[in-house]
């Protein structure tokens, strides 16, 4: 890889073959890259922060938000994302062994820390699928004001939250869905949430063991609880039922905390994913030695700057969205 | 190609006999740091959520920290960065670390005054 001045000057700076960074072209292009996509991630956390300083006094909390584990039941917040970093630190790891093996020229032992680093991103983008699905679907279900402002409830003897189906009431007669076979004319109403407001109103009324809870955060950082009949007072600003989160509402709170949720973590989760393919694609020339024939394996150091790079990128995700 | 990996990290406090043996330090020591990070994310001592320094608790100022110390430590020893020419290393390093500081600023001054306009202005936004 040394390249020589073939010019014959030596002061000649322009002739050619001049390394002033020391580093070849394909890896000042990944770094070119980098920084470029490192700003961009920035660019989407500075919005994060922005719309979070903005509403700073309503904002979710994220421990309540993410608080499952596979398999697992009960409330156990950041557990699982702390695993999912750890995933990801871990395949760093793998890839790292992976570029020192391939300066030694150990064609297999590549072979074996690539397929580790495959399979970590593997988990880890499976990970995330789990959290988006378990975070779409929701929690409790909550109830959304004329403002757009998020109800949420609560059991005042335990202090626990009360999910709507423990107390909304069934009311017969209500609508069904309406379904594409029935007419085309209305068929994309979408689905429907599994209690009416009505339902969820008359529920509240009738149990006095329910209070609301607001997006405002008190003195202590935690939302603020409501009394019995401010709760009921407040009952009456509701406009409708909110189950699980989307790109429209969200049943955690601020809908802009979905918003970024999906997207920066959907841009990482999208980084990821790319990274295992170009990965799988360095692995299987690793396997049928082009990069033992080219006599080096800089082409293994340079999808590894991405691999690392995107673990770099969830360090920061991690912290804004889950910690701070 | 010749490659010369410097082989000791907190400057020098700590020396690897081998590039391998210095990842799985690095990795201890990342690993160390995530789980000083969910401890402190699920206990939140009232010490440190209730402190504030320069309008922000000083949890969330020891989670942004821990935060860059670990990617110091990615982009370093993972990333390679120890062992490249130090201009190289400048040019990716502070180029982004002033451009985002300079965002990082404007959006949240920017956000900040918003956030007074909601709270102390006639605008209705919470019912």
């Amino acid at each position: 890889m040394d390249t020589t001045v073939t010019t014959g000057e030596e002061e000649n700076v322009w002739g050619g073959g001049n390394r002033p960074l020391g580093a070849s072209y394909g890896k000042l292009m990944m770094w070119f890259f980098l920084v470029s996509d490192a700003l961009t991630f920035s660019g989407f956390l500075a919005a994060y922060g922005f719309s979070r300083f903005k509403f700073m006094e309503t904002w979710p909390i994220a421990d309540e938000v993410f608080t499952h584990v596979p398999f697992f039941h009960g409330i156990y917040p950041m557990y699982y994302v702390a695993f999912m970093t750890f995933v990801l630190i871990m395949s760093s790891v793998t890839m790292v062994l992976a570029v020192d093996a391939g300066h030694k020229m150990k064609k297999n032992a590549v072979i074996w820390y690539m397929f580790a680093t495959i399979i970590g991103g593997a988990i880890f983008v499976g990970s995330q699928a789990w959290e988006w699905a378990t975070f779409i679907n929701g929690d409790y279900g909550a109830l959304e004001t004329k403002g757009g402002r998020i109800l949420q409830f609560v059991k005042a003897d335990t202090g626990e939250r009360a999910s709507l189906a423990d107390f909304a009431t069934t009311i017969p007669g209500d609508r069904v869905d309406h379904e594409r076979k029935n007419g085309v004319w209305y068929y994309d109403e979408g689905a429907r949430t599994t209690f009416s407001l009505n339902e969820v109103a008359e529920g509240f009324k009738a149990n006095s063991n329910i209070l609301i809870r607001t997006e405002v955060l008190n003195e202590e950082g935690h939302k603020t609880l409501l009394t019995r009949p401010e709760s009921l007072e407040k009952l009456k600003s509701a406009t409708m039922v909110v189950e699980g989160a989307n790109l429209i509402q969200n049943e955690y709170g601020s809908r802009l905390f979905a918003d970024f949720f999906f997207f920066i973590t959907g841009f990482h989760g999208f980084h990821v994913l790319t990274g295992v393919f170009i990965n799988l694609i360095i692995f299987f020339n690793v396997v049928i030695g082009t990069y033992e024939k080219r006599g080096h394996y800089e082409m293994v150091e340079k999808v590894g700057l991405y691999w690392h790079f995107v673990d770099l990128v969830w360090v920061f995700v991690f912290t804004f969205f889950y910690l701070v | 190609m010749a490659h010369e990996h410097k082989l000791e990290i907190f400057r020098g406090l700590l020396k690897f006999k081998s590039n391998v043996s210095k990842i799985w330090g690095v990795l201890i020591f990342l690993s160390l740091i995530t789980i000083v990070e969910v401890a402190f994310g699920i206990i939140k001592p009232a010490a440190l959520t209730g402190t504030y320094f320069l309008g922000m608790k000083l949890l969330n100022w020891i989670f942004i920290v821990l935060t860059l110390v670990k990617a110091y430590y990615i982009a370093w020893d993972f990333m390679h960065l120890r062992d490249e020419k130090s201009s190289l290393r400048r040019a990716i390093v502070w180029t982004p670390i002033f451009l985002v500081i300079y965002l990082v600023f404007i959006l949240l001054v920017e956000a900040d005054y918003i956030h007074n306009i909601y709270k102390d202005g006639f605008v209705a936004w919470n019912f």
